[in-house]
């Protein structure tokens, strides 16, 4: 028997570790899918087929020079990527990925694998990522640099104007699940409809979940929606200024986005844990599978689609995507009113 | 000392100086976000109060939308450095320091009575009026139900004074619409 703080804080180390390995992880894939879709071979030197590559990176980045522009406000360009990378992980923070656990009999009563149970889960979620616009804003403000400053103007406008599809999509999945909690969430979806269909709110909320994936997309800054780091218009966005260690926390930051982003959709719209044949102590597999899925697709639409025009996505935002949203969560309330009588 | 103590010391003095710092500071930029952590002080003290929800969305309406208004026109007018407006005694600057030191003596003043007006009772701030349960803070359900009942009229008043202020704020901005 282990005490429940060391428990605790086995788990705190392990979601920080395995986010960093997630991270490596989605760096290889990408370079390798993106490879894939453009009929290159990708990275293949470091390692079995490359496998390395991401290490490699690292290694190179750490040993790059820190250069800062003249005219930079100092303390904000390097408190600017330690805000995005602490955002990045603070938000995984709230995120359950298993069923509850006694952790193979190690402990005597059972606790939920995330790091922090919060009872307005969703909630904490949002204002860490309201937080993390910050660190984007403030590193192309402080770099003293046009192409920043234009890159961060864009990237924060786009967040907050995505951010509120988001949330009404999240909303009506809230309003079926009758909770802020997202271990509540989660447990609300096991079971099945009719003995074969699995009870996830993708099936109840099939305009809800697409709203979600792409106000997702938006929120993490990724293609077709990367305008931020629009290359032929903007050199690299926010961290055109940055390089070595600096850089590597805001590519950091990107790909955990991404992973968390993934982990909350699965969470609230594909049943989180929940899944067909194995016992439910080996529920994190389904999660993980789940979660890749999702970062696949992600993969693949960033390297198929073209990019859109900033008026479009704009356009696409308030006149399109935010009306559905509201609109979404007006039925869905209505029908929960409906049937719960 | 009661850790609870603790805490509250902490985060209020984190909350003080941080707010110190945004009256007293010559870089407005770095002013607004000192402001963000005296906001994020701010939720560290509701959460002590035991109502999370309060400090989510602390941080969600001030941190997170609010202060980014800022930010953007503090950005974007590149008014960084305040420095020679304020001490070149040019008399445009007068006016609005004439107005801010009024402004101060009567929030003083509205701060004084209010302690003196609540220090009589013995539960502190909540005795002064109709004191919610404790459960009716910290839960969601409750809050949403209260403020759609009892305080529905106040809750619909500041939406439309928020609505007012948008439509206000277009047409000042756009003279053709």
């Amino acid at each position: 028997m282990i005490p429940l703080y060391i428990a605790q804080f086995g788990i705190v180390l392990a979601v920080f570790g395995l986010l960093l390995v997630a991270a490596a992880i989605m760096v290889y894939s990408e370079r390798k899918l993106a490879a894939a879709i453009q009929q290159r071979y990708g990275p293949y030197l470091v390692g079995p087929k490359g496998a390395l590559q991401p290490i490699a990176d690292v290694i190179k980045l750490i040993f790059k020079e820190t250069l800062r522009p003249k005219g930079a406000d100092r303390i904000l360009f390097m408190l600017a990527p330690i805000i995005s990378a602490t955002a990045a992980f603070t938000a995984f923070a709230v995120v359950p990925f298993g069923a509850e656990t006694d952790l193979f009999g190690l402990i005597d009563h059972k606790i939920s694998l995330q790091v922090a149970d919060v009872n307005v889960a969703v909630l904490v979620l949002f204002a860490v990522t309201s937080v993390s616009i910050y660190g984007i804003v403030l590193a192309g403000w402080s770099s003293n640099s046009k192409y920043s400053l234009l890159g961060a103007l864009r990237s924060a406008s786009q967040m907050i104007s995505y951010e509120l599809s988001y949330g009404l999509s999240l909303a009506s999945v809230l309003v079926i699940a009758n909770s802020l909690s997202l271990t509540d969430v989660v447990n609300a979806q096991s079971g099945n409809w009719l003995g074969f269909i699995p009870r996830w709110f993708v099936f109840l909320q099939p305009l809800g979940f697409l709203i979600f994936m792409i106000a997702g997309v938006a929120e993490t800054n990724r293609a077709p929606f990367d305008l931020p780091e629009a290359e032929q218009e903007l050199v690299a966005g926010y961290h055109t200024e940055y390089s070595s260690t600096p850089f590597m926390m805001f590519f950091l930051a990107e790909y955990i986005n991404m992973v968390t982003a993934a982990a909350v959709a699965t969470d609230l719209f594909l049943g989180g844990w929940h899944g067909p044949w194995l016992p439910e102590y080996l529920g994190w597999i389904w999660f993980l599978v789940k979660i890749g899925a999702i970062l696949f697709f992600y993969i693949w639409m960033r390297w198929t689609l073209p990019r859109l025009r900033y008026d479009q996505l704009m356009t696409f935002g308030w006149k399109v995507l935010l009306p559905l949203a509201a609109l979404n969560l007006i039925v869905t309330a209505a029908g929960v009113i409906y049937f719960a009588n | 000392m009661p850790t609870e103590l603790l805490v509250f010391y902490l985060f209020a003095a984190v909350a003080v100086a941080a707010s110190l710092r945004v009256v007293l500071g010559r870089n407005a930029m770095h002013s607004v976000l000192l402001l963000i952590v005296s906001f994020a002080a701010l939720a560290g003290l509701y959460i002590t109060l035991d109502s999370p929800f309060a400090a989510v969305i602390q941080i969600i309406i001030y941190a997170g939308a609010i202060m980014v208004l800022f930010l953007f026109v503090v950005m974007l007018l590149n008014a960084h450095k305040e420095e020679d407006y304020v001490t070149s005694g040019a008399p445009a600057m007068k006016k609005p320091l004439y107005m801010g030191a009024v402004l101060a003596v009567v929030l003083a003043a509205e701060l004084v009575w209010a302690l003196v007006r609540t220090g009589g009772a013995q539960d502190g701030m909540l005795a002064g009026g109709a004191a919610p349960d404790a459960a009716a803070i910290g839960s969601v359900r409750e809050l949403g139900r209260l403020l759609f009942t009892d305080y529905a009229f106040a809750f619909e008043v500041t939406s439309i004074l928020i609505i007012v202020a948008m439509v206000g704020a277009v047409v000042l901005a756009k003279r053709e619409l």
